[in-house]
């Protein structure tokens, strides 16, 4: 039994028969030719056969792994059609009397070498693209292949693998991809993801692994060759597990998330960017219960625009099609820092000038983010939640700025939701004590039980010396939750909770009891939370 | 010839699948198209070179049009740009 490590592009484990694909480096001989204008003919209707092929490669991929990925197959026609390319083959059978098929090897090396030695990690991932394109010519001209077919179940351990290798190969028989070259941008990478597929990159392969049976470990990134019985079973228990898992949260899908005596919880999910609406939409969230805007502004240079923002927020809430998307505002600080606004250091940024605190002191910042989300609004199902909120004051000094807002709008005749909901994040103390005032002047509230904790027990979360005291299941921390929700109900509100407390599936139970209305998590929390909440009572 | 500047804001640069759909559509123009970056110039209806110019996010590129048809030409490659990249 040996064991060799790598890099996972994809987590899972597969057990199996290892295929070698050694490619047949298919041997391009230099040969003089008599006949240009016939050679010339032989490489033009080779390029044919081999655009004709790209072209139901594309169709096959197009129905296996969808549009995004099928589209390297339609760039590949692009680029063996490409002018210059034909034109530096055609040159060589004309002026050097080559043979077509050592033209077109030698014009594949000479370009793939131009992308090889570029500086950014995707343009010199394209050399395996022109090594690909080059090389289907060349098997058009002499009539070779490629990976042969697969009989039974295996793991391909290849040195590396051209995109329309990886689509040719029968998918049920695929287990596995491990490759000694290639990186996590190159296509094969990418279709790996789409089809579920563990899969290892640079690895040191060997030949002698052909036909033993390897265990390819996506999680810990490494691929165990001849592994005796104990470990393969061991490995099998991992798959069921992970099978198990897949299938139970499959049949979750789609589900609403109600208890056995039938109280219904609203689950949603929490992001930090519009790129993660993906895994919001595939783990099945009802709604976005959280979305952090601080990428705008970390990702920036300078303040972001209304533009900017507008056009972020009105992407997340027409993906979403009128699924609640309730979107937090600015909450930076000393501990988030970002250089334009020159906060300065604090000796306790958890405490010091952040979040709303900001907001209200630069209100020209806050006008600008709310201006944007009121005009998302109108496109689709848009709350807005304010954060770090310790008074009633507050409360109010935001429902005068908003209004005013509004009214800049209404007058500039720019359509935004009139009633659009506003809700406040409870993470301090003070709004735990104040939250039967705070609860009339809102439309809803979500604990940040992360904060919340942090506050409550006067402990830093940051400081690892006291994870042993740290304790957010501590009885003040579900007294508060518990005060937050009943305050809440009796003012005719909602609560929920978005820290990472909702995600315990521990809790629950307790939560339900509480009354908890909503529970937002990390999207792939979505489907476990939502499995524990169908089991409670 | 008209001529414009503009900085790319593709995540991954000028790569692959954009350069293809740029490619055919400078192809569909009577005018010759010139990218520009830094010391390098490609022309915009060959992938290769387009490609192999390896333009990043956040580099700023020279096109210029050139042609009868310039003028109407260039807004259109403009639009590409500002739609694809």
């Amino acid at each position: 039994m040996e064991k060799f490590s790598g890099k996972a592009i994809f987590k899972g484990v597969a057990v199996g028969k290892i295929v070698f694909g050694a490619k047949d480096k298919q041997q391009v001989r230099r040969t003089k030719i008599e006949d240009a204008s016939a050679e010339t003919q032989r490489f033009e209707e080779a390029k044919e056969r081999a655009l004709k092929e790209l072209g139901s490669l594309y169709e096959k991929a197009l129905k296996e792994v969808g549009e995004d990925n099928a589209a390297i197959f339609e760039v590949h026609s692009m680029l063996l059609e490409d002018e210059d390319f034909n034109d530096a083959i055609k040159d060589k059978i004309v002026n050097q009397q080559v043979n077509a098929e050592y033209a077109v090897a030698k014009t594949g090396d000479d370009y793939s070498e131009m992308f090889a030695n570029m500086e950014d990690e995707y343009f010199r991932a394209r050399a395996t693209d022109i090594k690909d394109i080059s090389e289907r010519v060349i098997s058009q001209l002499t009539g070779g292949t490629g990976l042969s077919a697969l009989s039974e179940p295996s793991i391909i351990v290849a040195e590396d693998l051209a995109p329309s290798e990886t689509i040719q190969l029968d998918k049920d028989k695929l287990l596995a991809f491990v490759t000694e070259f290639g990186s996590a941008n190159s296509h094969t990478a990418i279709l790996a993801r789409t089809m579920n597929l563990p899969a290892l990159i640079g690895v040191k392969i060997d030949k002698s692994w052909n036909g033993k049976t390897g265990i390819v470990d996506g999680y810990n990134g490494t691929v165990i060759i001849d592994p005796d019985n104990e470990t393969i079973e061991e490995y099998k228990k991992i798959q069921q597990k992970d099978k198990e898992k897949r299938e139970l949260l499959k049949s979750l899908k789609g589900k609403k998330t109600v208890s056995k005596s039938g109280k219904t919880v609203h689950l949603y999910a929490n992001i930090g960017k519009p790129s993660d609406l993906g895994s919001v939409i595939e783990n099945d969230a009802e709604g976005i219960g959280l979305f952090r805007s601080e990428f705008l502004y970390l990702d920036s240079k300078d303040f972001p625009t209304e533009e900017e923002q507008f056009s972020a927020y009105k992407k997340v809430a027409e993906t979403m099609a009128g699924k609640k998307v309730i979107i937090r505002t600015l909450d930076l600080g000393a501990d988030k820092q970002v250089d334009y606004f020159n906060l300065g250091q604090e000796d306790n940024p958890a405490m010091g000038y952040r979040a709303i605190r900001i907001c209200l002191d630069r209100q020209d910042i806050f006008k600008t983010q709310l201006r944007a989300l009121l005009r998302a609004s109108a496109f689709g199902n848009i709350s807005i939640m304010y954060p770090m909120i310790i008074s009633v004051d507050e409360v109010r000094q935001i429902k005068e700025i908003i209004s005013g807002v509004m009214d800049d709008l209404r007058a500039e005749g720019v359509k935004f939701k009139e009633n659009i909901e506003q809700g406040i994040m409870i993470e301090t103390p003070a709004a735990v004590i104040m939250s039967y005032e705070l609860a009339k002047e809102v439309d809803f509230f979500s604990i940040g039980t992360n904060d919340l904790t942090q506050y409550t027990l006067a402990i830093d979360r940051q400081n690892s010396k006291l994870d042993n005291i740290n304790d957010s299941h501590h009885p003040a921390v579900l007294r508060s939750i518990k005060t937050v929700v009943e305050n809440a109900h009796k003012a005719g509100i909602w609560a929920g909770i978005c820290g990472e407390l909702g995600a315990d599936t521990s809790l629950t139970k307790t939560f339900l009891e509480y009354g908890v209305d909503e529970l937002s998590v990390s999207p792939s929390f979505v489907l476990p939370v939502r499995k524990a909440v169908t089991e409670a009572d | 010839m008209k001529s414009f500047n503009y900085v790319i804001t593709d995540e991954v640069g000028i790569h692959a699948r954009p350069a293809g759909l740029l490619v055919k559509a400078v192809k569909a123009l009577s005018s010759t198209v010139v990218i520009k970056s830094g010391a390098k110039s490609a022309d915009a209806s060959k992938l290769m070179a387009v490609m192999g110019l390896g333009v990043k996010k956040g580099t700023e590129v020279t096109v210029e049009v050139t042609g009868e048809n310039e003028a109407a030409d260039a807004v259109e490659v403009e639009n590409f740009f500002k739609n694809n990249l």
